[in-house]
C-alpha cells in the first residue's frame, strides 16, 4: 500500500473548504476510519486489508474493475453483510470512535446513521412517494406528522424532486420515471438525516441528464452529509469525489487497496503504476 | 460492380445468414402445424374438463334452486313428520355454524401462517427445513385424521362434542395451506427491498411487517381464500367432533351444524323434503367455493395491477 503517513492523518490542512474539487481534508476528524478491513465468503477472501480515512463532509469515491470488491467493502460499513450468512467482515472499522462491530452500537441505530443508496432504484413499490420518503423515520419509531411532513420536503428538496412531485404526493412511487426513483432513494435515505451516505453506482441504470442532476446533488449534499460512492465512470469519480480509493484484485482475485489518496492526486500523479494503468484505461 | 463482388469469396457471415433465414421459413410450415395440433389438444382436455365441472353446477342449479330463498337460508330446520312430509325448513343452523368454525379458524390460521410462511421464506436452517416437510406432509394428509386428532385431544378430553373442537381441526387444515401460499409469495418478493428497509435502520420485522408482506398480499390474500374455500367445504374433519344442532347457536362451546354436514345428513335422509333440502345446501356451497376461488384472482390480479 503506497499511502504515507501525512494522508491517514485527520488534521493536516486549515484551508476552509470552498468548491467539491479541493482535494484536502478538513480540520474536523474523520468521519469513519477503515483498518486492516477484510471481507471473505465462505473462507474465500472477496477483499482484503483495506485502511483509509474516509474524511467528514467529503465525497470519497471506490473505484476499480468489477469484482475487485468495492461493492463488498461499501456493504461492511453499514453491516449489510449480517444478512450474509457466508460472510465474515475482519479488521476494524471506526465511526466517529466507535467501533461498528464492536458490540456497543446495535446494527439498527448505525444504519439509521448510515444511509445507503443501491444500484438500481428500490422504492417501496405498495408506498405512496410521500410514504416512501417518511419510512425512514416511521421504521425507527417517529409519528409526528409535522415532523414527518417537515422532514419530507426538505429531503425532497434536497434530492431535487420537491418541485416536480409536490402535488402528487399520494401517487405512488412506481409512476416515477427511473432518474426520479434513484433521486426518491436518495431523498428516503436522506430525511434521516445520516451522517454517511453509501451510495453503490447510483447512476449506473440513468440517462445522462439524471446522471448530471445526481453528480450535482453530491456535491451540494456534501455540507449535510459525508458521501462515500462507488462508480465505474472514472470522469465521475474525478468530477465528484475529494479523495478516492483505488481497488484491484491480487493474484488470487480477491480485492486489495492499491492506492488511496486525493482525487487530484490519483488522477494527476498516482504512486502506483497500475493506479495509472488503470486511470488511462489500459486494463480493468 | 456486380461482377467484381461475384468473383469474390463468398462471405462466411453472410453464407451463415442466408442458410439460418432458409432454415428458419422452411420450419416455420412444421411449426404453425404443430402449434395448431397442441391448441386443438389443449382446447379438447379444457372441455374435457369442463364437463364434470358444468353438470354438476348444471344439476345443483336443477334441483336446489327451487328451495333456495331469504328464509330457507336464515330458518332453523324442521323435521318432518309423518303428518308433515313436504315441510323444508332452512339451513340457518348450518349457515352460523360455518361462519363461526371456519371464522375463528381462519382468525386463528391466517396471522399463524403468514408468522410461519416469514419464518420459512427467511430462515436458513435445519429447524426451517424439518417444518416446511411437516407442512408439506399436513398438507397432503387425509383430512379425516385431523378430525380424529381433534376428537382424540379435545372431544374426549373435554367429554363433549363441540364447535370448538370442529375450529380446532379446520385450523389445523388451513394453517399448512396458507403457510405453504405465504413462503411462496415472501419468497417472491425482491430482495433488494428487504435490503433497502434494514438500511434506512429498520429492525427486520419492522420490515417484514411494513414492506415485505403489503408487497406479498396478493399472493396471501389468494392463499387465505383458497384455503377457505377448501374449509367451507370439508366435511371429514368436523365429522366426528362437531356434534349436532338443530338450532341457531353461536356459542363454539356447543354442539353445532355446519353446511356440509348438512349434506351428508339431509342426503341419507328418507324424506325427499330432506333431499331437496340436501341439494339447496350443496348449490349453496358450491357458489360459497366459487365466489372464494373466482374472489381470490380477482383481488389479486386487482391489488398486482395497483402495485405496479
Ligand atoms: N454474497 C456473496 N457470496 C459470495 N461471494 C460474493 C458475494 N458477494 C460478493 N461476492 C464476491 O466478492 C467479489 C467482489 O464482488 P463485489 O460485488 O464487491 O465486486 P464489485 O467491485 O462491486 O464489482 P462490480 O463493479 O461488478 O459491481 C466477487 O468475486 C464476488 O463473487
Ligand atoms: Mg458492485
Amino acid at each position: 500500500m503506497s499511502m504515507t503517513q501525512d494522508e491517514l492523518n485527520p488534521t493536516r490542512d486549515t484551508e476552509p473548504i470552498t468548491n467539491g474539487q479541493s482535494a484536502v481534508s478538513t480540520l474536523t476528524p474523520p468521519a469513519m476510519r477503515l483498518e486492516n478491513v477484510s471481507v471473505s465468503f465462505n473462507g474465500r477472501t472477496a477483499v482484503r486489508d483495506c485502511t483509509f480515512n474516509v474524511a467528514s463532509n467529503r465525497v470519497t469515491s471506490l473505484i476499480g474493475p468489477s469484482g475487485s470488491g468495492k461493492t463488498t467493502l461499501l456493504r461492511s460499513l453499514n453491516r449489510l453483510h449480517d444478512l450474509t450468512r457466508s460472510a465474515k467482515v475482519e479488521g476494524k472499522i471506526m465511526l466517529g470512535d466507535i467501533d461498528i462491530y464492536g458490540g456497543s452500537l446495535p446494527p439498527t441505530l448505525l444504519r439509521s446513521r448510515i444511509g445507503m443508496v443501491f444500484q438500481r432504484p428500490n422504492p417501496f413499490p405498495t408506498m405512496s412517494i410521500y410514504d416512501n420518503v417518511v419510512s425512514g423515520l416511521r421504521f425507527n419509531g417517529i409519528k409526528k406528522k409535522a415532523l414527518l411532513d417537515e422532514a419530507a420536503e426538505s429531503a425532497l428538496i434536497s434530492a431535487a424532486l420537491w418541485d416536480s412531485v409536490s402535488s402528487r404526493l399520494k401517487a405512488h412511487g412506481s409512476t416515477l420515471s427511473g432518474g426520479e426513483q434513484q433521486r426518491l432513494c436518495i431523498a428516503r435515505a436522506l430525511a434521516v438525516e445520516p451522517e454517511i451516505l453509501l451510495m453503490d453506482e447510483p447512476t449506473s441504470s440513468l440517462d445522462p441528464i439524471s446522471t448530471q442532476r445526481i453528480e450535482e446533488l453530491m456535491v451540494e449534499l456534501k455540507n449535510r452529509v459525508t458521501i462515500i460512492i462507488v462508480t465505474h465512470n472514472m470522469q465521475q469519480a474525478a468530477r465528484v469525489s475529494d479523495d478516492c480509493a483505488f481497488l484491484l484484485m491480487g493474484e488470487d482475485r480477491a480485492g486489495e487497496l492499491i492506492e488511496f489518496g486525493p482525487t487530484t492526486k490519483i488522477f494527476n500523479d498516482p504512486s502506483d503504476p497500475r493506479t495509472l494503468d488503470y486511470i488511462q484505461g489500459r486494463f480493468g | 460492380m456486380t461482377d467484381v463482388l461475384m468473383d469474390l469469396p463468398p462471405d462466411p457471415i453472410l453464407e451463415r445468414r442466408r442458410v439460418i433465414q432458409e432454415t428458419a421459413s422452411k420450419k416455420i410450415g412444421r411449426r404453425q402445424l404443430n402449434s395448431r395440433i397442441l391448441s386443438g389438444v389443449f382446447g379438447l382436455t379444457l372441455v374435457l374438463s369442463l364437463i364434470p365441472l358444468v353438470s354438476v353446477l348444471a344439476t345443483l342449479i336443477k334441483r336446489g334452486v327451487g328451495v333456495i330463498s331469504w328464509g330457507f337460508l336464515t330458518h332453523d330446520p324442521i323435521q318432518p313428520t309423518l303428518i308433515n312430509q313436504n315441510a323444508v325448513g332452512g339451513i340457518g343452523n348450518a349457515m352460523v355454524g360455518s361462519l363461526v368454525v371456519d371464522g375463528i379458524a381462519a382468525l386463528v390460521a391466517v396471522p399463524l401462517a403468514i408468522l410461519i410462511g416469514l419464518y420459512l421464506a427467511e430462515t436458513e436452517s435445519r429447524t426451517a427445513n424439518f417444518m416446511r416437510a411437516i407442512t408439506e406432509i399436513m398438507t397432503g394428509l387425509p383430512s379425516i385424521l385431523l378430525g380424529v386428532f381433534a376428537y382424540i385431544y379435545i372431544v374426549l378430553t373435554m367429554k363433549a362434542y363441540s364447535g370448538f373442537a370442529a375450529i380446532v381441526a379446520i385450523t389445523f387444515l388451513m394453517v399448512p395451506v396458507i403457510t405453504k401460499a405465504a413462503e411462496t409469495a415472501i419468497r417472491g418478493v425482491p430482495h433488494t427491498l428487504r435490503e433497502a428497509g434494514l438500511a434506512l435502520g429498520a429492525r427486520n420485522s419492522k420490515v417484514s411487517r411494513g414492506v415485505i408482506l403489503p408487497v406479498a398480499a396478493p399472493g396471501l390474500i389468494t392463499g387465505v381464500l383458497l384455503s377457505l374455500a377448501r374449509a367451507v367445504g370439508e366435511t371429514a374433519p368436523i365429522l366426528l367432533v362437531i356434534g349436532i344442532s338443530g338450532r341457531t347457536d353461536w356459542n363454539p362451546f356447543h354442539q353445532m351444524s355446519a353446511l356440509p354436514l348438512d349434506i351428508y345428513q339431509d342426503s341419507a335422509s328418507g324424506y325427499a323434503s330432506q333431499q331437496q333440502e340436501a341439494w339447496g345446501i350443496a348449490l349453496v356451497l358450491v357458489v360459497a367455493v366459487l365466489v372464494l376461488s373466482l374472489g381470490s384472482r380477482f383481488v389479486a390480479a386487482r391489488m398486482r395491477r395497483e402495485q405496479r
